[in-house]
Order: structure tokens, then sequence, then C-alpha cells
């Protein structure tokens, strides 16, 4: 079943030098107990998509066009009140920023129990209960002790699987990550993802995790979206963008991974970077930095069209060619 | 630079200690009688940076990591030990100090978000390193040498004009990662410093770094939990456990044929592409904690070979064949199982 559908977003930033568009009309559908994998460039956008999604633009931010639906109902237009309920109860977000939401003058404890007193309406002692089991859950060592600790008193991994934990406590059915496991060693990554896993198959849980490791999509997604200045230059099945990636993009961030045993002396690269986002240039974003590139790549933008298992946007595909 | 009269280590650390009191204030404690609470979360740590190469740093989170970083940095004061600059004893200096000395010793911290003051421009943040030590004169030398540090960091010299906030998570780690260049120090203490960032960037800033180092000699030290990462950068690699280093030695050594069971754990739990049905085992046996570690050696309770001196002593940091040292009483027996990197793929 359809959970969450985004129907052509452009979220726009007004600034003293004219609008910046950060996301350019993007459109997307999730079902539940689906992982989404949301991969790109940094600064391409997926931060941004995700808080399009749980109404956290920070003003003076909007979006401009488009619609963001949950269940069917429209969730971009509602009061902030509203929303605010939505969040949390329906849509649990971890942000990037594992500081932004902490408040440094709560212990870790106090935040976990109040937000499942307001959103599961249990009493202290069994919120206090379920903080320690949650912080044990996230794979924090003796969580009764650290339970009554200030954010600043734990390691800068632990801090975000805090984050994870809040975010998961209210047991929301939308789950939007926003590199959930960058900080964390590859154990405690794989403990996460089990979790996340374990949420999805178990509740229907659905999960946008954004990251650019492509090890914890391949391992955890069904479904990956690569974003470019703004746009989705592809979609599609996990295995066919890992293994066979349709997009030049997409074939040149894979072949970026570095290899454990490898002796090059260099790491492959894109060359170039990506253009800002105001003032595009007509035609194709990665144009100028694609090796595949034709003439029409730098005329005229392309769309989306079915290909592989998903969609690309590219001129190399469609009935163009 | 004349080499000759320098010795081959631009940072040595001795017997370095951070405690922290975690207890609860002192009121509390009396009326409920609990104890004191002291967290080690770094347990007496040597080592030395060589001159002009990468120091990588890997381990398990809260391993004390970010702690050892903010001992070098003057960020936070030992308990006990003591911190090297080539010849200056820096164990107790404060952060910053001294000035002609702090400009040749940058960080890169973790969290690129609380590093950067979101009140001032890119071009006052990274501008006033330039010209608070004195390396542009002029404006226009500030300007030119701004443009110059975020193109190479891989954003737009028009973004000099920007507030902190303007940009995403990566890109706001390249902002510090130009800051941390401003100073052209001889160490870079770098926190994770690629991963908030997509691999393509990834690749860009860590050839920047190699770059660097061939053209200016600058040493590193390095953290990361990124293994991929830290074998494409180190040359020498510290594998840290519960505060203390349980393996140290030439990068190829401990890649290929690790003597510690830890190093050897960490080494198999890496992602794989293969896509599907994988689920990577998370390590078995109880979660260490610092405020209580394990008696003997700190890793025995998750230690497929821990035996009766495991669970009593705690071993002690030897050189083994290969020229690595690490800290295993079943090395010491010569109870490891022969290893390579493909038995355990
Ligand atoms: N408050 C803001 N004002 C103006 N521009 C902004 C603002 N926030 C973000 N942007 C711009 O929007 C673009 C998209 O940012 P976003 O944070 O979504 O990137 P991202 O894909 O999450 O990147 P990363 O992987 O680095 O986190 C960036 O180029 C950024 O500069
Ligand atoms: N200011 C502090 N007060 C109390 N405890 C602290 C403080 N800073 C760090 N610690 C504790 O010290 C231990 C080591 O923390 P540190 O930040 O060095 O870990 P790390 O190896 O960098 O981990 P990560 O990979 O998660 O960043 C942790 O148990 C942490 O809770
Ligand atoms: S000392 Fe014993 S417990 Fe520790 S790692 Fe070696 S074998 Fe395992
Ligand atoms: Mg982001
Ligand atoms: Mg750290």
């Amino acid at each position: 079943m359809t959970l969450l559908e985004l129907d052509n977003i452009v979220v726009e930033f007004p600034t003293r030098r004219g609008p910046l568009e950060a996301v350019k009309g993007l459109s997307l559908e999730l079902n539940e107990g689906q992982i989404l994998g949301l991969v790109g460039e940094s600064g391409a956008g997926k931060s941004i998509t995700g808080a399009a999604i749980t109404g956290l633009i920070e003003p003076p931010g909007l979006i401009r066009s488009g619609q963001v639906r949950l269940r069917g109902q429209r969730i971009d237009n509602l009061a902030p009140e509203k929303m605010r309920r939505i969040r949390g109860k329906e849509i649990g977000a971890i942000f990037q920023d594992p500081l932004t939401s902490l408040n440094p003058v709560y212990t870790v404890g106090e935040q976990l129990i109040d937000t499942m007193r307001v959103h599961l309406g249990l009493d202290h002692k069994a919120a206090r209960k379920r903080a320690i089991d949650w912080l044990a859950e996230v794979g924090i060592p003796a969580p009764e002790a650290r339970l009554d600790q200030y954010p600043h008193q734990f390691s800068g991994g632990m801090r975000q699987r805090v984050v994870i934990a809040l975010a998961l406590c209210a047991e929301p059915k939308l789950i939007i990550a926003d590199e959930p496991t960058t900080a964390l060693d590859v154990s405690v990554q794989a403990q996460i993802l089990a979790l996340l896993k374990r949420l999805c198959r178990e509740n229907g849980t659905a999960v946008i995790l954004v990251t650019h490791d492509m090890g914890v999509i391949a391992e955890t997604a069904d479904r990956v979206a690569v974003m470019y200045a703004g746009r989705l230059v592809e979609i599609g099945d996990v295995a066919q963008v890992i293994q066979d990636p349709l997009h030049p993009y997409t074939k040149g961030l894979m072949n970026s991974i570095p290899q454990i045993g490898n002796r090059d002396a260099r790491l492959t690269q894109i060359e170039g970077a990506m253009p800002g986002l105001r003032n595009p240039a007509p035609g194709c974003a990665f144009a100028p930095r694609c090796p595949q590139a034709i003439d029409t790549c730098r005329t005229l933008r392309p769309i989306p069209v079915d290909a592989g298992s998903g969609q690309v946007a590219c001129h190399l595909f469609g009935e163009a060619q | 630079m004349n080499d000759q009269a320098q010795s081959p280590d631009i940072l040595s650390v001795r017997k370095v200690s951070k405690r922290f009191d975690i207890s609860e204030p002192f009121l509390n404690r009396l009326l409920e009688r609990r104890p004191r609470r002291i967290l080690t979360a770094v347990d007496e740590i040597s080592f030395d940076v060589p001159r002009g190469k990468t120091f990588a740093v890997v381990g398990e989170s809260g391993c004390g990591k970010s702690t050892v970083a903010r001992l070098l940095m003057g960020l936070h004061t030992p308990s006990a030990g003591t911190i090297r600059f080539e010849d200056s004893d820096i164990t107790h200096m404060a952060p910053g100090k001294p000035p002609a000395l702090r400009r040749r010793m940058q960080m890169i911290f973790q969290d690129p978000f609380a590093s950067l003051n979101p009140r001032w421009r890119v071009r006052e943040i990274i501008g006033e390193p330039l010209k608070n030590f004195g390396i542009c004169k002029t404006r226009a030398e500030v300007t030119q040498e701004v443009e110059k540090l975020l193109v190479q960091v891989g954003l737009n010299a028009a973004d000099a004009k920007k507030f902190p906030h303007e940009f995403s998570g990566g890109q706001r780690q390249r902002l510090s990662i130009a800051r941390a260049l401003t100073t052209r120090p001889e160490l870079l203490i770098c926190d994770e410093p690629t991963s908030a960032l997509d691999v393509s960037v990834q690749s860009q800033i860590l050839n920047l770094m190699k770059d660097l180092q061939d053209e200016f000699g600058m040493s590193y030290i390095f953290i990361s939990h990124d293994l991929a990462v830290v074998w494409y950068m180190a040359d020498v690699l510290a594998v840290m456990y519960l505060g203390k280093i349980v393996e140290v030695g030439p990068k190829e050594q401990i890649f290929e044929n690790p003597q510690h069971p830890y190093t050897r754990l960490l080494m198999g739990t890496v992602p794989k592409l293969t896509v599907g049905g994988i689920e990577r085992a998370p390590v078995s046996g109880e979660v260490p904690n610092p405020i209580s570690p394990p008696s003997g050696c700190s890793f025995h309770p998750r230690c497929p070979l821990a035996n009766e001196t495991c669970r009593t002593v705690s071993p002690e940091l030897k050189v083994r064949a290969g020229g690595a040292h690490s800290a295993c009483h079943a090395a010491d027996a010569g109870r490891l199982p022969s290893w390579t990197r493909m038995a355990a793929e």
C-alpha cells in the first residue's frame, strides 16, 4: 500500500540574490514496509527533500509547488501545530546533525521519556523502562547508567544513536533517516541497520534512508533514488542501480567507492564540481562533467524515462536515441 | 626544510590518560549514598606520528578517538602523561596557545555543524586566520586566498558570500576543511573528515590531502571508521578498543595479517557491495562499558580466544613478526589462528 507520495515538489529559498531552487520538481512513491535509499552529490537536495516531507524547511524557504501526501492526505499545507503532531507520531525524523535534535540542558533519558509520554501516553515509570530498552536497542552500553547523562557526555556516535532512539521510540509509520549511521563504526552500524529492517518487516514501517554509503544501501534498501543538482537522475531496484547503474553520474559515483586492497595512487573522482543551483544552464546539469555527453545534453534538459528497473533522466536513454 | 636536524616524529604521546568525572552532584551522592563514578575515556596510550606521514586511528564508537584528538589540541587536559610537538612539551597548553605553535597544528572536527560560527560569512570564517596569523597582508590577498581554498575543496568562489546555514552537511564539512588548511599547518588532525561526504566528493578531498602531503610534507592524524578510506590514507594504523591502543603498526601489515582478535573482527565486518540477503552479524557479546571496564584484557568478554589469563591479566603491547605491535595474550602464546583477509570474507 502506498504510504507516501511526493508529487513534483519544488523547494525554494528566497535570497537577496534572487530565489534559489534547491529541489526542482521531484516525484516519488514509497510503500509501507519499503526502504528507499536516497543518494547523490553533496548539496544535491537530499536533506531538503527530507525537510519538505517533515514540514521542517527553514523559513524563508518554502515548498513553492507540488504536494506531499501521506496515505493520500496532503500534509504539505497543514498548520504548524498539526504538522508537529504528525511529526513524531506518524513521521520520525533522524537528522544529519545530531546536535539539533538533542536538547543540551536535558538528560538523554528525560528527552526519551518525554517523547514517549507525549506520543504514546505512557506514565513516567513505563516510559523510563522503555527508554532503557531503546538505548540498549541502539547499542549504548550500560543504558541504565547512561540514561541520566547529558548529550555532551556522549561520543559523536553515541549521540547519533540517541537521536535514532528518539525518532523510533514513538513508533512512527514513516522514518526519514538522514545519514543515520555516518558517525558509526561498522559493527554498531550493522546493529542499527538490522533494527531498521526489523521495524520494516514487523511493523510495516517505511524508511527513506539518506546516505552516501553504498555498502549501507546495498545491505538495507529495496529501491534507490539518485539525486543531482535538485533533481532525480535515476531510480530503480537496489541490485540494478548498484551493479548496473545507467546514469553517467551514478556510474561515476560507483567508481569513486574506495576499495580495500586497491593500490592505485589516486582514488577515482568525477572531475569538476556540481554547478551552483542559481541560474542553471539549459540542458542536463551533469553535462559539464559527463564523459558521455552529446550535443543535445548541453541544450535540452532530459526528462525521466522508463529504463532498467525504474527511471533515468539522461539523453542516452529513451526514444530520442 | 632541513629535515636533518629534526626528529623523524612530529608528535609524541606518552602514557596519556583522560578520566572524566561523571558522578552526580556531591549532595545527591551524599543523600543517596551513590559512589563517585569515573569514566576512563583514554587509558595510558603512547604513540608517535612520523613527519610527513598519515597516522590513522580506527576503533568502535565511544572508544576514545575524539578524546585523543581533543587532548592533542589542548581542548581537554590529560589526567596523566605527556604530549610533545617536536621538542615542545604541550601537555598542559591551553587551546590556541602558544599561537606560533598552534598555527602549525590544526584540527577538522567530527561535527561540522558545531564548528562554524553561524553569524559569519564564509569569507570571514576562512579569512580570519589568514589575517590573524599574518599569512595575507592585504584584503585583496585574503579574498584571493579564500577563493582559492574554496575551489580546492570543490566549492565555488562565489560561496564566500554565504553563511554556513546556506550549505548542506557535506558542503559545511568542506568549509571546515578549507578553514583548517588556511594556516598551512604541518600537522592536521582529522576527526572523521569525510564521513559526511558522498563518495565522489570524498575522493576529491582525499586526493587533495595526499597532494598536500606530497607537496608540503604535511603530517596527518586521521580518525575514521571507514576501513577502505583508512586503507587509502594510512601509513601507520592504530586500532583502539575501550581507551587503549590494542594494535599499531604499518598499515599493510595490519590489514594483511592482524595480530589482535578485535582487529580481525573489525576487518570482518566491512560492509560489502553485494546486494540482498546479507545480514552482517552484529558483534556478539557484551558491549564494553568504559565506566566499569572488564577485568584483564578489556576485549575478553567478546573474544573467541579468551582464557583465564585474559580474564585476569591486562595484556601489554608487544612487537610481532612483521613489525606491528599488539596487546593480546593469545598472540603472546602463539594461539592466534592463521588469518587471511580472504578467509574473513
Ligand atoms: N537555508 C538555506 N538557504 C539557502 N540555501 C540552502 C539552505 N539550505 C540548503 N541550501 C542549499 O540547498 C542545496 C541542497 O541542500 P541539502 O542540505 O538538501 O543537500 P544534501 O543533498 O543533503 O547534501 P549533503 O550530502 O552534503 O548533506 C545546497 O546546495 C544548499 O547550499
Ligand atoms: N566531556 C565528557 N564528559 C564525560 N564523558 C565524556 C566526555 N567526552 C567523551 N566522554 C566519554 O568518553 C568516551 C570516549 O568518547 P569519544 O568521543 O572520544 O569517542 P570516539 O571514539 O570519538 O567515538 P565516536 O566514534 O562515536 O565519535 C565515551 O564513553 C564518552 O561518553
Ligand atoms: S588478550 Fe585474550 S581476550 Fe584479549 S584479545 Fe587476546 S585472546 Fe582475546
Ligand atoms: Mg544532507
Ligand atoms: Mg568521535
